[in-house]
């Protein structure tokens, strides 16, 4: 286990105050270094007296991370269940995250949708459900949107594949005009994916694993942005990989077409080079090698990018035309990841480690902080609806961390049931030193 | 004669592929054959593998490549034990793991592996403690081939920098190709690759390589040529005329004077080359066959530090 302690949503609300930290409020536009008070959960105006003092100096505290897109595999499938997934929500300073409807049975009715918000009631962090867009996320038939939606699904996606009949994909977004939430979509058109497992380029050829084609997801994104133009819903393009995807959301954004987007920490920091064995970041020279080629860990749905299209998604986030930074926490157990490479289920877990990644950008110059904790935090609240303001009189929601101390990625101290990820054995920056998630520490370091 | 202990170390554990090997280490690899063919055929170093078990996993179909293998291991003396795979666990689903893990607790030291899978043996490597030697993985690569071609090339054509070796055919499948290049390119050889535009382009920017669409530029100056074998058990379809690429003697004119012909084999007559070619006198074919052991018990040899 990681080491710190777990609290709980329903733990009594907590009053402290954060003394000197650096508060980066993205929402607010602030960045100074100041202290921050919670009486009884809720953050006071001013300095408090009272309550434990936690000394701040040196870290940034920053608005809670919300995360649009984690797999919490419950029910029926392996790997992780609510509460293990949301300690390590807490683990890594997230406050809200979205669990996707991809299970077994998929989330696509009400009931599903109300059982995993009860399961996430006492849980380390908010549970929201994306509820899935058709029934049993076959792509044929449209669930029951309203019916999950009344039960408070805040979002719809068939995840793990895109809503497959266009046909039926328009009906649902004219019912989510209407309704008034996003389509959360995995864009990948499946035919002309194929069966490839590596992003076409030059380390696919060297590798002769099957190529993925960017135009895979570039097909769908350009048909979801076409029928969000006509029927005036809400598309949010998740997990986005390719450079021409992102630029085709700045151009429909442009036209004032109602679309959001996100990426995830790995697509952004890793790359296909990764397969080949390297393990160096985006902005980095490659170091492929080939005993450390071909792990399954790499394996990831949409694969991992081209240098040229994380270096893309990078400046799509500077830029804005990316809202938020999402993690297609994916776990699996390591016996469905040892095997061969095209055989290792696609996936990576990521709850633990994506605000490390993001830091290793700002560190090497690629982003700026507070960009990055806005998308982290503020702009996929929004879409959402949450907020995220380090306001007085709200309920205390912030992440403290040292964006300059240093950790080693251990499996055996992952709060996550699995530890499926390359980044394992390497050492990131940022640690997350206090969480707290509506008032409640969710999560606080061992002191050293 | 007694083949002398070599000077240089040899700092691989695994022959996972051809890309990594310097220069220097192939032409090691090729010398040490030569001296291994000689030992051979004097019944020499035959215990010099004594200590070793070398298991045979052919996840695929083998004739060559499996049985080159074993009398390699057996005339330097190791005990060879076959995994004969659709009658073993493999077919109860064991995982690949799983079985090369119970090969490793049954004394197994150095496991030969084909598999349909690219990077199977990255993977038994990193999840076991034998030693992995490579034997073709799905389209990925096959070194001792490209081993035993680059010994065949040097010993028809003398020293390769600067001659241009053609590869025809369906390269984008082949792991013979990708490991071809591979040392090719290591040893100086400029190489080619001709085929339709499907089966060459994505070659397009590996260093070292040009790329023809058509097989007259393709095979224009050759010094040596190599046809693959098209993968159609893999379900690969012909593109276009299979006519338009097939070599015959004719086409052959457009190449270097006398220029030889290789082939991994087995050919598909008829498909990629003609028979009075694979078998008429440029044809190198033969000796690619004959020169997989003493590369092989080169590769036994080195990976367990006996030479």
């Amino acid at each position: 286990m990681s080491g710190g302690a777990f609290g709980r949503l329903t733990d009594p609300p907590a009053s402290i105050v954060v003394v000197g930290a650096r508060v980066v409020d993205p929402a607010g536009q602030t960045d100074e270094v100041r202290d921050v008070a919670v009486v009884d959960g809720i953050l006071a105006d001013g300095p408090a007296a009272d309550g434990e003092q936690v000394d701040g100096r040196g870290l940034v505290l920053a608005p809670g991370l919300c995360d649009l897109h984690a797999h919490l595999r419950e029910p029926g499938t392996p790997g992780e269940t609510v509460a293990s997934g949301t300690r390590a929500a807490a683990h890594g300073g997230f406050t809200t995250i979205c669990a996707m409807p991809n299970t077994d049975p998929p989330l696509d009715s009400a009931d599903a949708v109300t059982g995993v918000l009860e399961a996430g009631a006492g849980a380390s962090c908010r549970v929201r459900v994306i509820g899935a867009a058709t029934r049993d996320r076959a792509g044929h038939e449209m669930a029951d949107l309203e019916a999950m939606a009344a039960a408070g699904a805040v979002g719809f996606s068939d995840d793990g594949a895109s809503v497959l009949d266009p046909a039926v994909a328009r009906s649902v977004l004219e019912s989510l005009a209407r309704i008034g939430l996003p389509l959360m979509e995995h864009a990948e058109d499946a035919e002309l994916a194929g069966a490839g497992v590596m992003r076409r380029g030059a380390y696919a050829t060297r590798l002769a694993l099957a190529p993925w084609p960017p135009e895979a997801e570039l097909a769908v994104v350009q048909r979801d942005l076409s029928l969000a133009e006509a029927t005036g819903a809400r598309v949010h393009l998740t997990h986005l990989s390719t450079a021409a995807a992102v630029d085709a959301v700045r151009d429909a954004k442009a036209r004032g077409v109602k679309v959001t987007c996100d990426v995830t920490p790995h697509h952004l920091a890793l790359t296909d080079a990764w397969v080949a064995g390297s393990r160096r970041f985006a902005w980095e020279e490659a170091d492929p090698h080939q005993e450390r080629a071909y792990d399954g860990s790499c394996r990831v749905n949409p694969p991992l990018a081209s240098r040229e299209d994380a270096l893309a998604l990078l400046a799509g986030i500077a830029d804005g035309t990316v809202d938020a930074i999402a993690t297609d926490h994916a776990p699996h157990p390591m016996e469905r990841k040892t095997g061969p490479f095209e055989d290792a289920a696609p996936g990576l877990i990521g709850l633990e480690t994506a605000l490390s990644l993001g830091l290793a950008a700002v560190e090497a110059g690629r982003l700026d902080l507070a960009v990055l904790l806005g998308a982290l935090s503020a702009r996929p609240a929004a879409i959402i609806g949450e907020s995220r303001r380090l306001e007085a009189g709200t309920p205390a929601d912030f992440v403290l961390f040292d964006s300059a101390a240093r950790w080693r990625v251990d499996a055996s101290a992952l709060a996550s049931a699995s530890a499926n990820t390359p980044l394992v054995g390497m050492e990131l920056p940022g640690v997350v030193r206090m969480t707290v998630a509506g008032g409640r520490v969710t999560f606080r370091a061992a002191t050293r | 004669m007694t083949v002398a202990a070599a000077p240089r170390t040899w700092d691989h554990r695994h022959l996972l592929d051809v890309e990594g090997l310097s220069r220097g280490e192939l032409e090691r690899v090729c010398d040490l054959a030569v001296e291994m063919r000689e030992a051979r055929a004097a019944r020499d170093n035959r215990s010099m593998l004594e200590a070793e078990t070398v298991g045979l996993a052919f996840y695929e179909p083998s004739t060559r490549t499996r049985v080159s293998f074993e009398l390699a291991a057996k005339a330097l003396g190791a005990t060879t034990v076959d995994l004969v795979v659709a009658a073993s666990s493999v077919e109860k689903g064991e995982s690949l793991v799983d079985t090369a893990r119970t090969l490793e607790r049954t004394g197994v030291t150095t496991l030969v592996l084909r598999h349909q899978s690219a990077g199977a043996p990255q993977v038994v490597a990193r999840a076991t403690g034998m030693r992995i030697v490579n034997a073709g993985d799905g389209a990925h690569a096959h070194p001792t081939q490209a081993l035993a071609d680059l010994l065949t090339l040097r010993e028809a054509l003398g020293p390769l920098d600067g001659r241009l070796i053609t590869i025809v055919g369906d390269v984008v499948h082949s792991r013979v190709a990708r490991s071809n290049i591979h040392a090719l390119t290591s040893v100086g050889a400029r190489v080619r690759v001709a085929g339709p535009r499907g089966w060459v382009a994505d070659f397009e920017g590996w260093p070292g390589v040009e790329i023809s669409t058509t097989l007259t530029d393709g095979l224009r100056g050759a010094d040596a040529v190599m046809a693959l074998r098209v993968q159609l058990e893999r379900g690969v379809q012909l593109i276009g005329e299979a006519a338009d690429w097939r070599l015959d003697s004719e086409r052959m004119e457009m190449a270097a004077p006398a220029a030889p012909i290789l082939h991994p084999g087995p050919t598909n007559e008829g498909v990629e080359i003609t028979s009075e070619l694979a078998n008429g006198p440029r044809s190198l074919i033969g000796r690619q066959v004959e020169n997989g052991v003493p590369v092989r018990m080169a590769v036994l040899a080195l990976l367990a530090g006996a030479a």
